[in-house]
Order: structure tokens, then sequence, then C-alpha cells
């Protein structure tokens, strides 16, 4: 008997909280659509979440792209299929690995960050002064994030890309027997369009879900450093989740015959 | 006299814990209220009632004899630029500097020029004792009275209606404490605002409060002109502004 009241109370708190999240949500997204807007805010938050996370998301494109180049190689003895390491490079950086990483590295930059910053101001009471000061708190705060995440994250990947190749083409020319010539070149005559656009799609939804939880979790922390810290941890953990889960269904969804 | 702002029958309660248990208020056009009460008898919590930011379980809230009780958007906005409030912790906004902040209703809630806006701002920086030098810092920089006062001015910025102060003297020396008296009292002389202070600095209530009332389980015990406080005849009152251990109202302290 108890064992059941226990598996309801948690189903019905993760239906609450799927409830309030999506009413968040609903909210948000129906306030990028009315004035004002606060160009501002927009650039500066995509200084914040792009640019400040290009080193971070740079280096680990970098170092992706080249383990796989190297993976490939030695897994591929077997078969004789060495060659192929550019072509496997390009499609599993462009397609997954360069937005799930970037996806993951900024989930755990900036949506901790934003939930660390509305968490504050929603138990210092900032966000109550917003309201009196009669300023939609989701309009000056939740927007210009959502916005500048769906923006930065595209523009991240497509750089993280480039990186993430380029990596393999620096394991591939000096611990491999490729010249730098036939590796561009299998590279560029390989690659889609698809390819680099769908992973840009996944950018851009990994992008809003970063900027969501963010702002979601820090709006709703309760109870001084300590709920900050709940709200920040709650932030990346459910992000990373999301964006793991999202990109199954993109990935099932965006390649569909 | 119109009653600016009214509560009827106003009640909130967080879990099992009633804070207000239907409270009555009426603040007429142009009055200086003041709100006594211990630590705790949610005398923010009714504040926070009026400007929405908590929804009451019950009861109704009246401004300028509209109801408000349940406002959203456009409307609520357009309620609350009546308002000026200075919060009990000031709640400055971190990631903007002292002038921006005390500007902020000026420029987002009202579209003002940023030059215009900041010029405003100086000037009620000095109001409150504070001089140009501190515009540019940010609030992290400013000690605890500074921030109160900042938060004070941007309440008054936008010269709103109706204006409440949630513990405007608290931490602040007696000098400045009295400035700030004096700033609240020229703010309803001058600009004919409706104030609601809160405060348990009974000097400083006898001399901005035209009425004083007392908030005390949820309800308000008694209220009356500023004259009549020592008279009132009500013991809780009496215990009150003496600040006696001894009397009908028991601290919750175990010893
Ligand atoms: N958001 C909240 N959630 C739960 N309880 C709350 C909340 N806000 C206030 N309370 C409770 O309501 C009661 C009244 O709080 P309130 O801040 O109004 O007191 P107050 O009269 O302003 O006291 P003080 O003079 O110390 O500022 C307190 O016991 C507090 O624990
Ligand atoms: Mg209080």
């Amino acid at each position: 008997m108890n064992v059941f009241a226990a598996i309801g109370r948690v189903f019905l708190a993760f239906l609450g909280e799927t409830g309030r999240l999506c009413i968040f949500m609903a909210d948000a997204v129906s306030a990028v659509l009315r004035p004002p807007i606060y160009w501002s805010l927009i650039f500066k938050q995509m200084m914040r979440i792009g640019y400040f996370s290009l080193p971070v998301v740079g280096l680990t494109a970098f170092f992706t792209g080249g383990v796989l180049a190297l993976q490939i190689a030695i897994g591929t003895d077997r078969y004789n299929a060495g060659a192929y390491v550019p072509q496997i490079v390009a499609i599993g950086i462009t397609r997954e690995l360069g937005p799930v990483i970037a996806g993951l590295m900024v989930a755990g930059r900036v949506a901790a960050a934003i939930a660390a910053e509305i968490g504050t101001m929603r138990v210092t009471e900032q966000i109550d002064a917003l309201t009196t000061l009669a300023t939609n708190p989701i309009k000056y705060l939740v927007v210009p994030r959502l916005i500048a995440a769906v923006i930065s994250m595209p523009i991240l990947v497509a750089i993280a890309d480039s990186i993430g190749v380029f990596g393999g083409f620096a394991v591939a020319t000096q611990k491999l027997d490729f010249t730098g010539a036939i590796y561009l070149k299998n590279t560029i005559d390989f690659i889609t369009h698809q390819d680099v656009s769908s992973g840009l799609i996944k950018a851009a939804v990994f992008g809003f879900i970063i900027a969501l939880m963010g702002c979601y979790n820090g709006f709703h922390s309760r109870g001084g450093a300590q709920g900050v810290g709940a709200a920040t941890t709650d932030a990346v953990v459910s992000a990373s989740i999301l964006i793991l889960a999202a990109n199954y269904v993109l990935t099932s969804v965006l390649f569909s015959k | 006299m119109t009653a600016k702002v009214e509560l009827r029958g106003v009640k909130k309660r967080f879990g099992p814990k009633v804070v207000l248990d239907g409270v009555d208020l009426t603040i007429a056009q142009g009055e200086s209220l003041v709100v006594i009460g211990g630590s705790g008898t949610g005398k923010s919590v009714m504040i926070k009632c009026v400007l929405g930011i908590l929804k009451p379980d019950a009861g109704q809230i009246f401004v300028d004899g509209k109801e408000v009780t349940r406002l959203s958007g456009r409307a609520r906005d357009a309620m609350l630029r009546k308002f000026g409030m200075l919060f009990q912790g000031a709640a400055l906004f971190d990631s903007l500097s002292v002038w921006e902040n005390v500007a902020f209703g000026l420029i987002q809630g009202r579209g003002m020029a940023k030059a215009k806006a900041r010029d405003i701002a100086i000037e009620k920086l000095a109001k409150v004792g504070l001089g140009p030098e501190v515009a540019n810092l940010s609030p992290s920089e400013l000690s605890g009275g500074m921030q109160k006062r900042v938060g004070l001015a941007r309440a008054i910025a936008a010269d709103p209606e109706i204006i409440f102060f949630d513990e405007p003297t608290t931490g602040l020396d007696p000098i400045m404490a009295d400035v700030i008296n004096d700033l609240i009292i020229a703010t309803v002389k001058d600009v004919g605002a409706t104030t609601l202070s809160i405060t348990h600095d009974m000097v400083s209530a006898r001399k901005i409060a035209g009425r004083i009332a007392m908030l005390y389980r949820g309800k308000i015990i008694w209220e009356g002109p500023t004259a009549q406080i020592d008279t009132s005849g009500n013991a809780y009152v009496d215990q009150f502004i003496h600040g006696r251990a001894e009397g009908p109202i028991k601290m919750e302290v175990r010893r």
C-alpha cells in the first residue's frame, strides 16, 4: 500500500512539474512575439552564451574530431576501411557530435549561469521588484536569453563543426598516412547540405532547451543560497537529459525517409 | 475622502501557516498610513498581496475603487505604474549601476530617454543623501544603508501616486533616518502621494504617520490617528509601542 502511495506521489510530482514547465514555456514563447523587444539585452546575452563559450566548445570539438579519426583508423584496420576516415569524421561531427557536444558543454556553462543568476534575483526579490516597476520579468529576463541561445547555438555549432573536422584533419595528416589535399577533397566531396543543416537545426533546439531550463529552474528556486544551488544543478541535469532525448527524436525525424 | 487603496478580508496562508486572516484596511487619498506589528506577523506579505506579487487566497483589493485582485497582463502593468515600492531588502538589480536602478521604472516602464532619466535619477539620489559619485557604482559596492536609500530613490523616481515603504529607516543611522522621515513627509505633502509605510521604529512612525494601524495574528487589531496611539486603550498596542517583553503579546521564544 505504502509503495503504491510513494509511486503515486512521485508520479503526481512529475506531472505537476511537467505542467508547470509547459505553462512557463507557453508564457515565454508567447512573450517572444509581443513587443517590446530588448535588443541590447539580446546582444549582451549572445556575447555571454555564444561568444564566451567559443573556447570551451572549440577545444572539445577539436579533441573529439581528433579522437574520432584515430578510433576509425584503428577500428577499421580489420576491414581495410581506413581510407574512409575523412567521410566518417565529417558525418559524425556535423550530424551528431558537433551539436551534442557543444550542447552539453553550453548546458554546463550557460544553463548553470542562467539558473544561478535568475535564482539569485528570485530569492533577493529582484524579480518582484521588476514586476512593481511595470516590467514583465518573463519579457525582460527570459525572452532575451531564449532568443540569444537559439541564435547563438547554430553559429557556435557551425564553428565547432569546422574545428572538429580540422581536428580529424590534424590527426589524419600527422599520425595517419593522409595528405592534406586528399583529406580535404574527400571531406568536401562527401559531405552534403543535409548533414550540416540537420546539425544546425539540432543546435537551435538545444539552445532553446538550455535557456529554457536555466530560466525555469532559476525562476522557481526557493529559499536562499541552498535553493539557488539546487536550481543550478537541476538546470544542468535537466538540460543535458533533454538535449540527449531531443537529439534522438530530432535524428529520427530529420533523417526519416 | 475616497479610498485610494482598500483591502477587504484579505487572507493568505503558506501551507498550514495562516499569515493574513482577514485583513481590512483602507488608505485614503493623500494619507500617510503606518502599519506596525511584530516581526513575522505578515506586514510584508500584506503589501505584496496588494501589488499582486503574492496572490491572496481570499478577499478583495481595490485601487482607486477598481478591483485589482486578479488583474494580469497590461491591465496589471497599468495598475502597477501608479505604485512605487521600497523592498525590505532593497532588492536592487545587481547587474545594473546605481543610476540605472533608480531610472529603471522611467526607462523600461515609461520609455523615457536615457539621458533625461539619468538626470532625474541623480536628482532623486540627492534627495536621499547620495551624491552623483555613487551613480556609476554597482549596488554591491554600497553599504546596506546606502542600498536602502537607493531603493528609496528608485521607489520615488517616477513620482508614483501610491508608495509603499517596507521599513524605510531600518539600518540607517538616526540622523539619516530623520532625513528619510522628512523625505517621506515631503513626498506626501508636495507630490500629494498616498503612502503606506511599515516600520518598527516608533520615532519614525510618530513622525511620518497620519494614521497608524497595528497588525497582529493576521488581523488589524487597532487603527487610529497618530495622536491617539498613546491613549489607544489597547494592551497590545501599548506593549508594542513601549517595547515591553511582558504583556499580552507572547514572543515565541523558549527559555
Ligand atoms: N514566500 C513565502 N513562503 C512561505 N512563507 C512565507 C513566505 N513569505 C513570508 N512567509 C511567512 O509569512 C510570515 C510573515 O512574513 P512577513 O515577511 O510578512 O513578515 P513581516 O511582518 O514583514 O516581518 P518583519 O517585520 O520581520 O519584516 C513569516 O512567518 C514568514 O515565514
Ligand atoms: Mg517584512
